[in-house]
């Protein structure tokens, strides 16, 4: 008797490709074909959660006795095929496989917090439980004391995944060690950094792992209640959370005495309304409370006082999804994982101008060059690198010079970025760096909560003279009245977005300057991007077959059939369509 | 308690004092905007940041604890530098017409964009824009002017309890909201209007009445009830103009709708100023042909019946023997009598022992009876 197991992409790339269509299409094929019937429960349809190559999707596991077979790009009218030549035939489909650069993703990886997403059904505790789920809590509650388990992290120098990047141990040391009769921890899964998708992946993908670590907080700081800040936006990461918990509270791992033991621990979901600003925790706590989000000055610390004036331990969702492999595994084991001052692994979303866009867990040390070329296969048509923005808005652009620097909390602080959420974002020759600052400044400034001036007005203004700058009305003292703001708002601010929100501009100053003067003293744009900068024109090589003058919105081409045709600049709105459809390259910017 | 050093000056304070409440036992000045030492610091003007030693970047003084052995400056040419960029920022988003703002002379913004000596703005940028609004008679909101502190959000809240506004929106378009953004409807109390350090909020009767200048400020007691505020009338050429009360009074410089906005009546054509008698009942059918369309209100029909003007004492003296006269005649329960809210607890309670012990009834009532 075979025994077969398909295995389905679902997390929300997976998703948003069509992997329930692809799912339900392998169980209409099973069922028709009388394989599910005459293999009963050994037939197994999962769906599964992120596996990181979303770029792939819809990925799909076929498991016949054991041999696993990855396919990609896979749709629902192609399942047929699978199952007849596949599953039934037991010929593999050698076109639709996964080719060589897909291991490549995986090689260098290490999959820590990711290790069970896309291998375990994440709607399932029992698919959990199986491999290997909630050991670690055990472990911590039937042979360790709640001293022993803290003591265990702070060895293990476990460092908040969030951004700042503080030790989470230490967090939990001074929580339990504040007075108040009442405990709190906070799982923080408000990720709003755009392109940012690594807590998303953990709460879709396996949702008990983060569970599993809240508890084990609890039990070493003596907390009562939980909450876990998700983004509303996450609807997939809400739904399975509010699963996992029921589950959880159903088998006694939530609820009052757990496991058996005098232990009392629930969990509660709180969901965001989509401000950026409730990311920061003071924000994220008034937001739990009913208030508007906005942050508090620091100190009292939220571990002094937190929600509701309650000592609080709020950290980030990959922190405490690390936490059980810590338990399970031990200090010294992580220990061994990544760099001195930064032990362990860390997700990252790998976006922009890369061929294997999607999620990397790798560990601490790497460096960007291995992130890049090897994991990420390499910047898109082969262009040139330019810099990789990492960290998210608040984050930095590091140049190519860089590229073999080694990714850790410090390293990256050290070049003007920061390691922030795990966002990465690869910009190649053609990003204008200007406009990149622009882009993350438009983004910062809109989400600032505005309860401080440097952060409400001054990051408006900072927009203000990028966007003077692109539109060619920058002036000579602009780079440094931008330096001069920057630094000011930093040192200003009061939470972290306006404290960190500056790096864009100032990392693109410090390793691109050159571009800022390109822009302000010779009206130009060396990547061809800011459209008040650039003229678009016809070359020889139009051959006249009105493609372009069919597509321009705005009547700006003219030209006859089979003759050169031309654009008139008064009435091009630099949109790029005609460039974008030109089959002949004749279209040019300038 | 605990020692801390701020400036090379060594203080002892409580340790629930903030770095800001420490300085100023010691009479240091450190620049705010949205502190009020009545509520609950905020941080949000960020003009208060001082230099702790150890810390990197410069905190705010009015929301970080005192803590043993702090050494903290609270100037030096860097945090001069920062301050001026925050008030550049403001002022680069204000309507800086001060020259017809009812708040100059007595505006925080424009001291602090004094003393600094702002004149050139190195930030040019879009200023918000509002239109008009809020039918109400007592208080104008001129959002423009709004520095975003947050003490009318907090003195609302806070101190009336009545939460009338919040903040809305985010970022550049953040703003002091109504509920849905409907015209200002409270109980307008005016405690907004009172902490507001620019001319974001105001009175309405204020307007083009009068600044700073050639005001004379008289202390005196609201009349409205027995509560007594302590209030402060600003008369200008023998007017009352506005009227405040001060932070360090009985009711710690807080009033009502009435005690702020309700002093029009002192020079109201309509105003009792000698006790009138009315006239038998018979001349009903004369209206005072003075009072007629001059009062706003329509006229009850009571108020057709004709006062002559009288002295206290042929007052006192005609109701003493009316008074005398119904007694015997009807008894004592044929007479009650109504006090006022306005009056005193010493005055009411005087009059109800009039009415009781000299008349002998208990038909008293007063109009704040519930």
């Amino acid at each position: 008797m075979k025994s077969i197991i398909v295995k389905v992409c679902m997390g929300t790339g997976g998703i948003a490709v069509g992997g329930k269509e692809v799912l339900d299409a392998f169980r209409e094929e099973l069922a028709l074909a009388g394989i599910s019937a005459s293999l009963g429960e050994n037939c197994l349809t999962h769906r599964v959660g992120c596996r990181g190559l979303c770029a792939r999707d819809v990925l799909v596991d076929v498991v016949v006795d054991n041999e696993k077979v990855t396919y990609q790009y896979i749709k629902p009218q192609m399942v047929r095929r699978i199952v007849n030549e596949h599953i039934i035939g037991g010929n593999t489909i050698k076109e639709w496989v996964v080719d060589e650069d897909y291991h490549n993703f995986y090689r260098k990886q290490i999959r820590l917090v990711l290790s069970r997403c896309g291998s375990i059904d994440p709607e399932d505790i029992s698919s959990y439980i199986n491999a290997g789920g909630y050991e670690a809590l055990r472990k911590a509650l039937f042979s360790m004391t709640p001293d022993e388990v803290l003591e265990e992290i702070k060895r293990a120098n476990l460092r908040g995944r969030g951004g700042a990047g503080f030790p989470a141990g230490v967090k939990w040391e001074y929580t339990k060690k504040s007075p108040g009769k009442i405990k709190y921890i906070i799982a923080n899964g408000d990720e709003g950094d755009p392109g940012a998708f690594m807590d998303r992946s953990v709460m879709e993908g396996d949702p008990h792992s983060l569970i599993e670590g809240m508890i084990i907080c609890a039990y070493a700081i003596g907390a009562q209640m939980g909450f876990i800040y998700v983004r509303q936006e996450y609807p997939l990461a809400v739904e399975r959370l509010e699963k996992a918990v029921s589950q959880a509270r159903e088998r006694g791992l939530l609820g009052k005495g757990i496991l058996g033991k005098d232990f009392d621990f629930d969990i509660r979901l709180k969901l965001g309304a989509g401000a950026f600003v409730c990311g920061e925790e003071t924000a994220l706590i008034a937001s739990i409370e009913g208030k508007r989000g906005m942050p508090r000055s620091r100190p009292p610390f939220p571990a002094e006082r937190g929600l509701w004036g309650m000592p609080t331990v709020i950290n980030n969702v990959e922190t405490l999804a690390n936490v059980p492999y810590i338990i399970k595994n031990g200090a010294d084991w992580f220990l061994s994982i990544g760099t001195k001052s930064s032990p362990g692994t860390k997700v990252f979303s790998l976006t922009g101008k890369i061929k294997n866009t999607g999620l990397i867990e790798v560990p601490m040390g790497i460096t960007l060059r291995e992130i890049i070329y090897d994991i990420g296969g390499g910047i898109l048509g082969d262009r040139k690198f330019k810099a990789v923005q990492t960290g998210g808005p608040s984050g930095g652009c590091i140049p190519a010079e860089y590229l073999d620097l080694p990714v850790d909390f410090d390293s990256l602080t050290s070049v003007g970025s920061i390691m922030g959420s795990g966002g990465m974002v690869v910009l190649d020759e053609t990003d204008c760096m200007v406009n990149v600052a622009k882009f993350f400044l438009e983004f910062t400034q809109a989400e600032s909560c505005g309860k401080c001036v440097p952060c409400r007005i001054g990051t408006r203004r900072l927009l203000e003279i990028l966007e003077r700058i692109t539109g060619g009305k920058g002036k000579p003292e602009d780079i440094e009245l931008l330096e001069d703001l920057s630094h000011d708002i930093k040192a200003t601010s009061l939470c972290g977005l306006g404290q960190t929100a500056p790096n864009p501009v100032l990392s693109t100053i410090k390793y691109f300057r050159d571009e800022y003067e390109a822009h302000i003293y010779d009206l130009k744009c060396p990547s061809k991007v800011c459209k008040d900068l650039i003229t678009y024109f016809i070359g020889d090589s139009c051959t006249g077959c009105t493609a372009c003058l069919r597509v321009c919105p705005a009547g700006a081409i003219t030209g006859e059939k089979k003759k050169l045709h031309k654009i008139n600049q008064d009435l091009c709105i630099k949109c790029g369509a005609c460039l974008d459809v030109c089959k002949f390259n004749a279209v040019l910017k300038a | 308690m605990v020692t801390l050093t701020i400036d090379g000056k060594k203080v002892t304070v409580p340790e629930t004092f903030t770095l800001l409440e420490a300085s100023k036992k010691l009479d240091i000045y450190i620049p705010t905007l949205c502190y009020h030492p009545k509520i609950t610091p905020f941080g949000g003007c960020r003009l208060c940041i001082v230099e702790i030693k150890g810390m990197k970047n410069p905190v705010t003084a009015c929301t970080t604890p005192v803590s043993e052995g702090m050494e903290v400056t609270t100037t030096s040419p860097y945090l001069e530098r920062l301050r001026k960029t925050i008030l550049e920022l403001i002022l680069s988003d204000h309507p800086n017409d001060c020259m017809v703002c009812e708040k100059a002379g007595d505006c925080t913004l424009q001291e602090l964009a004094y003393f600094y000596g702002i004149r050139e703005m190195r930030f040019e940028g879009e200023r918000r824009r509002y239109t008009k609004r809020d039918d109400n008679p007592f208080i104008e909101r001129e959002l423009e002017k709004c520095i975003m502190c947050g003490r009318c959000v907090r003195v609302c809240a806070e101190v009336q309890g009545v939460s009338a506004i919040d903040f809305g929106y985010r970022g550049f378009d953040l703003k002091i909201c109504t509920p849905f953004e409907k015209d200002l409807s409270c109980e307008f109390c005016g405690q907004c209007v009172a902490v507001c350090p620019t001319g974001a909020l105001r009175g309405k009767m204020w307007t083009q009445k009068g600044r700073q200048k050639g005001v004379k400020e008289v202390d005196t007691i609201c009349p409205y009830c027995g509560v007594g505020c302590n209030i402060t009338l600003h008369v200008r050429r023998n007017e009352v103009i506005r009227v405040t009360s001060k932070e360090d009074t009985v009711n710690e410089g807080w009033l009502c709708v009435k005690g702020r906005f309700g002093y029009s009546f002192i020079s109201s054509p309509d105003r009792l100023t000698k006790p009138l008698i009315r006239i038998a009942p018979k001349g009903c059918e004369a209206a005072d042909p003075r009072r007629a369309g001059e009062s706003p209100y329509p006229l009850s029909p009571t108020s057709y019946e004709s006062f002559r003007e009288a002295t206290w004492d042929e007052a006192l003296d005609y109701i003493a023997e009316r008074l005398k006269e119904i007694k015997e005649k009807y008894g004592p329960s044929a007479i009650g009598a109504l006090a006022s809210a306005r009056c005193t607890n010493e005055e009411n309670y005087l009059f109800q022992k009039f009415i009781r012990a000299v008349i002998g009834t208990n038909n008293i009532d007063h109009c704040a009876r519930y």
